[in-house]
């Protein structure tokens, strides 16, 4: 699995007269298979999952994947570094599911066949097989939530980081999600309000007013944000 | 039924057509365009599209659906037409409005967006000396046709909001959260595309 490393890591966004330090002083590594990520909202966690893929650039300290670095080598490692949003709507460009999966490797420099080829085993793999010429605007909630991971893993990433994708779910969508991703066999981050889908994950980071204030197993991590909470 | 013009698969013999036959039919047809007038040439004209559409396997009715949206907008170019110019200048401009906008949907009905922006692609590859990007381009126009259900959900959205809170139509409230909605998700979708690796 990539090594991903945070070091010494703040973000501030916003200009001077209205600064706000949304990540502070943040160190952290890890290269286990299953990394979730919990706090409330506003707490930083979001902005920590868009480090990882050079979405967003920290303000000061660096981060790392595999030695690589984000601010220096974002296109590498966007290739890399698969991203999954909350809102699939903004993720879904193309009009139809297999469009949606054939666009994400556009830039791949592939032959038409091995497109399709890989195209139809990846809408295979997520049950989207016969949904291949639907409208995506037309799909269920969960289904385009599929496809929005299925579009990133068809790149084959060697990490995937997703940012709350069950949030706009319900209960059945939300578990069928939790269930692929427990299935994946790449490196996942996972940042979630549904603590119920980490068990099982390695390792769990709880983020509060932008500092990472505990780093432990699930049901450690999980009882502590639960007392946070209280 | 789709109303929003979005590809609709088929085995028809249109849907089996090159898209760079369609979209080469589509620019003639526009371009020839200035040359229909009279009655005559443009139900010739219509009743042909009408035929295509059935080639496709579509009802009248797709048909239909395609220039509804436009209605209101056709009624007032035709007033303002007549009133202006007369009655025969009102039904020419009006046809061939309508004539290319049926046209223009039997090509995105039946074509694959993917096939459509390959076409654009190849077609702008010239330009590319000239600071034109292509693959811009046929980004673009893949985004704009994702665009419009994306527009429309919000549209009703905004109105469905308007109605649970007992607000009377009114422009304004209409307006200010469907452009503030929309300049979010063009935000979210720059921010996606980065992310799927299109910077």
């Amino acid at each position: 699995m990539p090594l991903v490393e945070v070091a010494g890591v703040t973000h501030v966004f916003g200009e001077a007269s209205s600064r706000r330090t949304v990540l502070s002083d943040v160190d952290v590594g890890f290269d286990e298979q299953r990394i979730g990520i919990i706090g409330a909202n506003g707490s930083g966690k979001s902005t920590f999952a868009r480090l990882l893929n050079g979405l967003i650039v920290p303000t000061d300290g660096s981060v790392t994947v595999d030695g690589l670095s984000t601010a220096r080598h974002g296109r590498e490692i966007r290739r890399r570094v698969g991203f999954c949003f909350t809102d699939p709507d903004a993720q879904i460009v193309m009009p139809t599911v297999g469009e949606d999966v054939a666009f994400s490797l556009r830039s791949a420099d592939l032959s038409k066949d091995e497109v399709r080829r890989r195209v139809a085993t990846t809408l295979e793999r997520f049950g989207l097989a016969d949904l291949v010429d639907h409208p995506s605007h037309l799909l269920s909630g969960g289904q385009k939530q599929l496809l929005a991971l299925a579009a990133v893993l068809v790149t084959e990433p060697d990490l995937i980081v997703m940012d709350e994708p069950t949030t706009l779910l319900d209960l059945r969508n939300a578990r069928m999600i939790g269930d692929v991703v427990a299935q994946l066999d790449t490196q996942v981050v996972l940042v979630t309000h549904h603590l119920d889908l980490l068990q099982g994950f390695d390792r769990v980071l709880v983020f509060n007013e932008a500092h990472l204030v505990c780093d432990a197993s699930p049901s450690e991590a999980t009882e502590f944000y639960r007392r946070l909470m209280a | 039924m789709n109303d929003l013009g979005l590809y609709l698969p088929g085995d028809s013999l249109l849907h089996r057509c090159p898209a760079g036959v369609k979209l080469g039919g589509l620019f003639l047809l526009g371009a020839g365009s200035i040359f229909i007038d009279g009655v005559i040439p443009i139900l010739a004209g219509l009743a042909l599209i009408l035929v295509l559409y059935a080639v496709a396997g579509f009802p009248p009715l797709l048909a239909w659906r395609q220039v509804k949206p436009l209605r209101w907008i056709l009624l007032f170019i035709a007033v303002f037409q007549w009133w202006a110019r007369g009655w025969q200048s009102a039904v020419d401009v009006v046809g061939v409005i309508v004539l290319l906008v049926l046209a223009a949907a039997l090509v995105t009905l039946t074509t694959r967006t993917n096939a459509l922006v390959d076409v654009i692609v190849a077609v702008l590859r010239p330009l590319r000396p000239l600071g034109v990007q292509p693959e811009r381009v046929g980004l673009l126009i893949a985004l704009g046709i994702r665009a419009v259900p994306i527009a429309v959900g919000f549209s009703s959205e905004v109105r469905d909001a308007q109605r649970a809170r007992g607000l009377r139509a009114s422009p304004r409230a209409y307006a200010a959260p469907l452009i503030v909605k929309s300049l979010r998700h063009a935000d979210s979708v720059g921010e996606a595309l980065v992310a799927r690796g299109l910077d």
